[in-house]
């Protein structure tokens, strides 16, 4: 037995026929991954296609007959949702939620994140546990109890209930992620920073959130989405002055029907922010949730 | 800032001096208070405000102990909700995460791996609202409006090539009969005779595009020939009964020749004039000749997805659209950090890839696996936007879920902040053990 064989399979060349087969797979591969890929496109273009089909069209017909009839395209829909000053209140309304509650999670979070990652305190490792068991804490046990809360401080109904809301339950995975990542920064950066005689806040705005950002991007474009997308707080706290754009949606659902220009137009304008910070920040996005995604 | 410098030089934080302490307690206090406040009075607080209000009733007036927590799993609405729930939890979870690793695992060699994951992961951005439009868009019931309906039909369309005329009946006066959808003679035919079928009742436009202009024929021995022919002339005028030009013959028609002890004795299908020969038969017989109730009923019919029986199952898929990706970007970014010496150790072995995948890559994979499936459970039980949007309201009670019943008693014109409470405890306690297992892992994590 020479030494060739006795390696046996190490050494082996594939046949003829193993090759086919692998390519054949594959192919296989491929052409599954593709159709998968169709049917998970489906659903949206199917969206911005009955978005551009006047209503009328879109009563008789499907969103696919515009592929025979592309004299059906017409920009009319959003034309009139950008003309009506409930949508054009709402969209100012998500934005006027989503900026403030981003920076506020953001700056709260991370100034608790580095204090338990860097500062000596009593109970340090039991807060942290509380802030890790509220990770998971359902948004509905706080509903009830909020909306009595902000209606004695006359809040209910504003801008500001939500995000006081949002930014309460967006803290605690805020404060995990950038603590976790805190606690990374080498002990030496620290040391040299107070050996040189920077104060708490010098290192903090200085060292760490400089070294932190990409971790503070992650979590801004998540905590942004998040509060973007949200329809249930909303929906609860706001009224028809200070509702964003989900909210004004969801109020045409009743008739499907014959709102479909205005929900499949509405729905669609809601999703291009976010599609836009998706695809530009994307490496974030999921950074954020590879780094402990529990909401 | 002076202050800040004065303070005694490399003070590691664990042996900081006696005289920084208030100092010290006023710094950390000033970086933590922030989040204590906003943790203990918007969440804390409230849960604790919410397992109390629970015990009380809708007013809140009056202590009645356990009595809603009863309520909610005697009631039919709230129960429906809970089972609603627990299917979910079963169902979503798992389904995202064997897509998820399938996902995966396939898309490691792929040459357009990037653009598969973003067209997959898409979804994750956009809202729940958004996704609900989609989905009750797509699963309409008419198969003119809903794609998978129209899918649907397309596809059985290929599958049966008769054509069909729901709504035809006979021309009265012409010998034949309309009985529970069968359109037959009156008497028997005997073969070598010549059966015309003029019917009415079909709208011009749905006439199929290869009718011709009706078309006479004769009939052989032991044949029994005819025309099945819309007795209609568009714009009007021309004979009843009689084959005329401008009358469209009806293709795609089965005609049967039934002899008397009710067997079919032939068949035939008619061409694009309308006409039939239907050959073979006993010159001796007479038979009835008749146009089955297939010609006529409603054709293929598209599926009532939002309907009570499907509306979980559409909007779990609606679920698993959106919550794919986010499986197969965890598991992903496993694989990718993962040690592959023992796969390739194995396959000098001689393993199979099957038995790779299943024996060595699945067991490495399982802290990611356990991480996505938990993230899930928690995600599927407090599931409201989709739920809310997708049903109808003939179907909103088969979808209930208890986010949703939640908000409906407490806001939704339910009126019974009590009962509300209860279901927002129920989902509290459904996650502990998930809170649990997160603070397990961490502890771990540390102790490493």
């Amino acid at each position: 037995m020479t030494s060739a064989e006795a390696l046996g399979i190490v050494t082996r060349k594939k046949t003829l026929a193993e090759r086919i087969l692998d390519g054949l797979g594959s192919t296989v591969v491929n052409i599954v991954l593709l159709i998968v890929a169709l049917f998970w496109l489906v659903p949206s273009v199917g969206l911005f296609l009955t978005s551009l089909r006047s209503a009328g069209d879109n009563a008789e017909s499907g969103w696919w007959t515009i592929f025979t009839k592309p004299a059906e395209i017409t920009i009319q829909n959003y034309a009139n949702l950008l003309q009506n000053p409930d949508i054009t209140g709402s969209i100012w309304n998500t934005i006027v939620i989503s900026v403030p509650t981003t920076i506020l999670v953001v700056l709260i979070g991370s100034l608790a994140g580095y204090a338990f990652a860097w500062m000596q305190f009593p109970g340090r490792d039991w807060l942290l546990i509380v802030v890790i068991v509220l990770l998971a804490v359902p948004i509905q046990v706080a509903i009830i109890p909020l909306a009595q809360l902000f209606g004695a401080l006359g809040i209910f109904g504003s801008v500001l209930g939500v995000i006081l809301f949002h930014t309460a339950f967006g803290l605690p995975f805020a404060i995990f992620l950038l603590r976790n990542f805190f606690t990374e920064v080498p002990g030496e950066l620290i040391e040299a920073a107070r050996i040189d005689g920077a104060g708490e806040w010098r290192i903090f705005f200085r060292v760490m959130l400089p070294l932190a950002m990409p971790a503070v991007a992650s979590l801004a474009i998540f905590q942004f989405l998040w509060t973007w997308n949200d329809m249930l707080v909303a929906l609860i706290f706001t009224n028809s002055e200070s509702m964003p754009l989900t909210v004004a949606i969801q109020s045409q659902l009743r008739q499907f029907g014959s709102n479909i220009d205005v929900l499949s137009a509405g729905a669609f304008l809601s999703m291009i922010v976010p599609l836009i910070v998706f695809f530009a920040f994307q490496r974030y996005f999921v950074q954020a949730m590879l780094a402990g995604s529990q909401k | 800032m002076t202050a800040v410098a004065a303070a005694p030089p490399a003070p590691a934080p664990e042996h900081a001096p006696e005289r920084g302490g208030w100092r010290r307690f006023a710094i950390t206090a000033a970086f933590l208070s922030p989040a204590l406040v906003f943790l203990g009075a918007f969440v804390l607080y409230p849960i604790v405000y919410t397992v109390v209000r629970s015990l009380f009733d809708r007013t809140g007036g009056r202590f009645v102990g356990f009595d809603n927590y009863v309520t909610m799993f005697t009631n039919d609405t709230t129960f429906t909700a809970i089972r609603n729930n627990v299917i979910w939890v079963i169902v979503a979870p798992a389904a995202c995460t064997i897509l998820g690793l399938i996902f995966a695992v396939l898309i490691e060699k792929l040459a357009w791996k990037t653009a598969f994951r973003l067209i997959i992961f898409m979804p994750m951005a956009i809202s729940m609202l958004a996704a609900g439009v989609i989905f009750r868009g797509l699963f309409q019931e008419n198969p003119n409006l809903g794609a998978v309906n129209a899918a649907i039909v397309a596809v059985q369309g290929w599958f049966s090539d008769d054509a069909n005329y729901p709504g035809a009946g006979p021309r009265e006066g012409t010998g034949i009969v309309a009985d529970r959808g069968v359109i037959s003679t009156e008497s028997a035919v005997e073969p070598g005779s010549v059966q015309n079928f003029p019917l009415t009742g079909i709208r011009q436009s749905n006439l199929p595009e290869e009718a011709t202009d009706a078309v006479e024929v004769e009939a052989g021995d032991g044949e029994i020939a005819g025309t099945v022919f819309l007795d209609v002339i568009r714009g009007g005028g021309g004979t009843n009964g009689e084959i005329e030009d401008g009358k469209s013959g009806l293709p795609g028609i089965r005609v049967d020749a039934v002899a008397p002890d009710g067997s079919i004795a032939g068949f035939a299908t008619t061409g694009a004039g309308g006409e039939y020969t239907i050959t073979g038969l006993d010159a001796g017989q007479s038979y009835t000749v008749a146009l089955p109730a297939s010609n006529f009923d409603e054709g293929a019919q598209g599926v009532s997805w939002l309907s009570a029986s499907f509306i979980n199952a559409v909007v779990i898929l609606s679920y698993i659209w959106i919550w794919a990706g986010f499986a197969m970007v965890m598991i992903a970014s496993g694989l990718s950090a993962m040690d592959r010496s023992l796969q390739e150790a194995a396959r000098m072995d001689g393993a199979s890839e099957w038995k790779v995948f299943t024996k060595i890559t699945v067991p490495l994979l399982t802290p990611v696996l356990i991480v996505v499936f938990v993230t899930l459970i928690i995600n599927v039980l407090k599931i409201f936007d989709l739920v809310y949007v997708i049903p109808p309201g003939a179907s909103k009670p088969a979808a209930n879920v208890i986010a949703v019943e939640m908000w409906t008693q407490s806001f939704g014109g339910g009126n019974n902040q009590g009962l509300g409470s209860a279901l927002a405890i129920l989902l509290l306690v459904l996650v502990l053990p998930s809170m649990i297992m997160n603070v397990r892992r961490f502890r771990q994590e540390k102790a490493r």
